[in-house]
């Protein structure tokens, strides 16, 4: 569904990202995983357009959106919900979710994925007429990936999900991606906690300054003694 | 089916049918009540409404878009000289208004994008900083433009230009109607109320439509605002396209009903007025922003006629020359505004849901 090849990413000349190639396939949760400053958020942003690609393509569903305007991206069937949340903090819960159907205009189609996203985050619910920016930052977490559901997107970019969230609210956010993943979604998911993003998704890859190191089943992964030394703290 | 203007007024409770009936009402004799004090009160109102439609222009670009421009009046300078280089001696020319306004509008609305396509990337003080030069360049512009080909005529400005006119119907001189004297500033004082009203609808229309939310959403974060498919280049050019045309529009009544335009009533004092207007009043909400210009506006003038009795009387001599008595003043309402009122003097209630929101956070 997902193809990049020989994908770089560069901030002046300082290359972050050094031509990787990776795949996802339809229906599949992919991690991507490393250390700080390995590249990931990079290219998960050079994935969503939110950065210039130096170098190599993207190919999404067959077609090659290397060069897509950033705003058209979701309506291609690519969502990301960005580092640190990025809600809207001075709309409302409920305003928020709405934002995030912007770009579709099938009213019944959007009420029920409001549904279906109330049900997946009963929280948000109750909170629906509560401004963003006054959330706990799970709550904030739970709404930035409702709102990436709202635009009904084929495929879902994650970018560090668990960070900054305590140990019980990351749990219960994994929980909801793993249930969004076994509804069909294909989950691309950025994490720099290796061991629950292992846990959680058929295959990944591992960066480290810009390159991938490894990778394979993420069974084999957490079991791979590299892997393990490295990322997992044995 | 009717029509959606006339629906909502027909959906709207006795209780506000009769406020606006009331406020409509007040509105249309309020020229009338103040020529009762003399012509110059009717040409504050005057300028009040200008304001208004200038302030409501700015909203559009501050309040809505969340893109702090500093050199608005630029926009209306270009209006005002479009106006004046076309119906006035200068050139010879004396195209009728309905084309010329048309024209100011475009290319106040060409220059606004101008400003906006290299400002796009850049956002708070330093798109302030970038507009704040524009508005200069423009200014500068105007003033030096007199050689090797006298277009602005400089400093000197240009004189002598055409009113408004319906045919035969000038608004600068009297008429009869039903016995009553109208008199130039009250015929503009209707124009600019029409031009205004116009404006206010429009305001409301963009705000409640898919533009508007999505100016708010890129107000609140330009990256969420991509993430869910909202092409931020053009949303904000159109904010800064939309804001200069009004500017622009409201520029070309000006340079009609002085009769005369020079740089200097284009300095950046100017737009900082205009930007102070949106700001007291209550950013992004229409009806904080009409408060806003209105008070800035007649305000300052009102004290004009005070100041100098007052002094008068006191002191037996003016002591202080009314001119800065109104700057200090002015800065003096500022200051007090945003340490008491930050979120302006009548804030939408989004604004005022922040501010609660903030202080349960404090305590």
């Amino acid at each position: 569904m997902l193809e990049v090849t020989g994908l770089r990413v560069a901030y002046g000349g300082i290359q972050a990202v050094k031509s990787i190639t990776l795949h996802v396939n339809e229906g599949e949760m992919v991690a991507l995983i490393g250390a700080n400053g390995a590249g990931k958020t990079s290219t998960l942003k050079a994935i969503a357009r939110m950065l210039d690609a130096a170098g190599g393509d993207v190919h999404f569903a067959g077609e090659d959106i290397t060069r897509l305007p950033a705003h058209a991206v979701l309506g291609r069937g690519i969502a990301l919900v960005p580092e640190g949340r990025g809600v809207f903090p001075r709309l409302t819960v409920a305003e928020n979710l709405a934002m995030g159907a912007y770009i579709r205009t099938d009213k019944a189609g959007m009420a029920r994925d409001l549904e279906q996203v109330y049900s997946h985050f009963p929280r948000l619910k109750e909170r629906a007429g509560q401004l963003a920016g006054t959330l706990s930052g799970g709550e904030q977490q739970m709404l930035a990936i409702g709102r990436a559901l709202m635009g009904r997107p084929r495929l879902l970019l994650l970018d560090e999900p668990s960070m900054g969230l305590a140990p019980l609210m990351v749990q219960k956010i994994f929980e909801v991606i793993q249930a969004v993943a076994a509804q069909g979604m294909t989950i691309l998911l950025v994490e720099q906690n290796a061991r629950l993003a292992l846990e959680v998704s058929q295959r990944a890859y591992v960066m480290e300054g810009g390159t991938i190191r490894h990778s394979g089943e993420a069974a084999e992964l957490l079991t791979d003694a590299r892997v393990r030394a490295a990322y997992l703290g044995e | 089916m009717r029509h959606p203007i006339l629906r909502a007024l027909l959906r709207l409770s006795r209780h506000k049918a009769l406020l606006l009936l009331g406020g409509g009402a007040i509105l249309l004799a309020l020229p009338f009540v103040a020529m009762l004090g003399g012509q110059a009160w009717v040409r504050i109102l005057d300028l009040a409404i200008l304001y208004v439609f200038l302030a409501l222009g700015l909203n559009i670009v501050v309040g809505f878009a969340g893109l702090l421009d500093l050199g608005y009046i630029a926009f209306y300078a270009v209006g005002a000289y479009t106006w004046a280089l076309l119906a006035s001696p200068h050139f010879g020319l004396h195209l009728p208004f309905w084309v010329i306004l048309p024209i100011g509008a475009l290319l106040a609305c060409l220059f606004g994008v101008l400003l906006g396509a290299p400002t796009l990337r850049l956002r708070g003080d330093y798109l302030a900083i970038v507009t704040l030069g524009f508005g200069e360049i423009i200014r500068i512009f105007l003033n030096n433009l007199n050689a090797p080909v006298n277009i602005t005529n400089g400093p000197q400005g240009i004189t002598l230009i055409d009113p408004v006119k319906f045919g035969a119907f000038s608004f600068s001189s009297r008429t009869e109607i039903f016995g009553y004297t109208l008199v130039g500033p009250q015929k503009y004082y209707f124009l600019l109320l029409a031009l205004c009203v116009l404006v206010v609808g429009i305001n409301y229309r963009l705000q409640h439509s898919r533009i508007g939310r999505a100016w708010q959403a890129i107000r609140e974060d330009e990256i969420a605002a991509k993430a869910v498919g909202i092409d931020t280049r053009n949303m904000k050019l159109l904010a800064f396209a939309m804001g200069a045309s009004f500017g622009g529009i409201a520029g070309g009544i000006y340079a009609a009903m002085q009769g005369f335009v020079s740089p200097e009533s284009f300095s950046l004092i100017e737009s900082i007025m205009v930007l102070a207007m949106v700001v007291l009043g209550g950013m992004g909400h229409i009806p904080g922003v009409i408060l806003g210009a209105v008070l800035l506006a007649v305000l300052p003038e009102a004290l004009r006629f005070a100041v100098l009795p007052v002094q008068q009387a006191l002191f037996g001599k003016v002591l202080v020359d009314p001119e800065s008595l109104r700057m200090l003043i002015f800065g003096l309402a500022l200051v007090l505004v945003m340490r008491f009122r930050p979120q302006g003097l009548w804030p939408s209630p989004e604004r005022k849901r922040e501010l609660l929101a903030g202080q349960e956070g404090r305590t």
